[in-house]
């Protein structure tokens, strides 16, 4: 209960910093990587910001030998480059370059009550479910050849 | 055009980063939507609770300042609806295939300079870059 309730606060917080930072407008969002047109600089506070604490909060965070709720910290390992991963990459800006919504931005923004918010994550969630059956699918075809 | 806002977007970032840290010092996990978002869709992963907690705080959150506080959340949606369900079907694809978003990879990511994240997001954020390039000033809108 106190771990469903510890990340229930925590979702709070990162709603809050979203919704103030300007995160979940996409006008503004759009507007920042609008360089040539209409400038909007306030998202590389946004990044900054965040960046900064979670490095200094991570530094100390990850000194400790496990986290509160939990026996190890669920840390990424890979630090090879592959395809996916830039493809993926490039792929998810193009999506952000269209509509201004960025997963982490598009979530709190369904709070607001917009039509639009709601209309993206269910194709963003389309997208995910999409993508993971297009991975199994090709993940089964080449264990199958390989047998 | 929007207003710039410097110290309500930095407020704004420390509060991300913050739960971020929290995140990490409570649960042991990243604070990327990408990942904690994957894991509600079917199949459910088997810790679906404290994520279904978080994204229930996400989305709680705009929602309480909008209802019980006199500050109005800027929101505009400049993009049309057939676009906004092609971009929302890309950015999902995107973002699997890249094991993470401007959450996971460009706050958490990076903050751990993890070699990985610092190469999606100099990707991600590029192109989206020349995308809004071209809609806006090669097309001329959507």
């Amino acid at each position: 209960m106190a771990r469903v309730l510890s990340a229930l606060v925590i979702g709070l917080i990162f709603g809050t910093g979203i919704a103030l930072s300007g995160m979940a407008n996409p006008a503004k969002v759009l507007n920042f990587f609008d360089f040539a047109g209409t400038w909007d600089p306030s998202l590389g506070f946004v990044m900054g910001g965040a960046l900064i604490v979670t490095a200094i909060g991570y530094a100390f965070v990850l000194k400790r030998k496990a986290p509160v709720f939990d026996r190890l910290f669920h840390l990424p390992t890979r630090r090879d480059l592959d395809l996916p991963l830039v493809v993926g990459s490039a792929v998810f800006g193009i999506g952000w370059g269209i509509t201004g919504f960025c997963p982490g931005g598009a979530i709190p923004a369904l709070g607001l009550g917009h039509g639009d918010a709601w209309l993206f994550v269910g194709s963003m969630i389309g997208g995910i479910a999409l993508a993971r059956i297009a991975r199994h699918t090709m993940a089964t075809r080449l264990t199958t050849k390989a047998a | 055009m929007t207003e710039f806002t410097p110290w309500l977007s930095l407020f704004g970032g420390s509060l991300i980063g913050l739960a971020a840290v929290l995140l990490m010092a409570f649960h042991g996990r990243i604070a990327g939507m990408t990942g904690i978002l994957s894991g509600l869709v079917p199949p459910f992963s088997t810790d679906w609770a404290w994520r279904a907690a978080f994204l229930a705080g996400a989305v709680g959150a705009p929602a309480l300042i909008a209802g019980g506080t006199a500050y109005t959340i800027p929101f505009d949606s400049p993009t049309p609806s057939a676009w906004l369900v092609v971009g929302g079907l890309i950015v999902g694809v995107g973002v699997y295939f890249g094991s993470g978003c401007t959450s996971g990879h460009g706050v958490c990511g990076l903050a751990r300079l993890s070699p990985r994240s610092v190469v999606a997001t100099i990707t991600f954020m590029t192109s989206t870059a020349i995308t809004v390039f071209v809609i806006r000033h090669l097309i001329g809108g959507l």
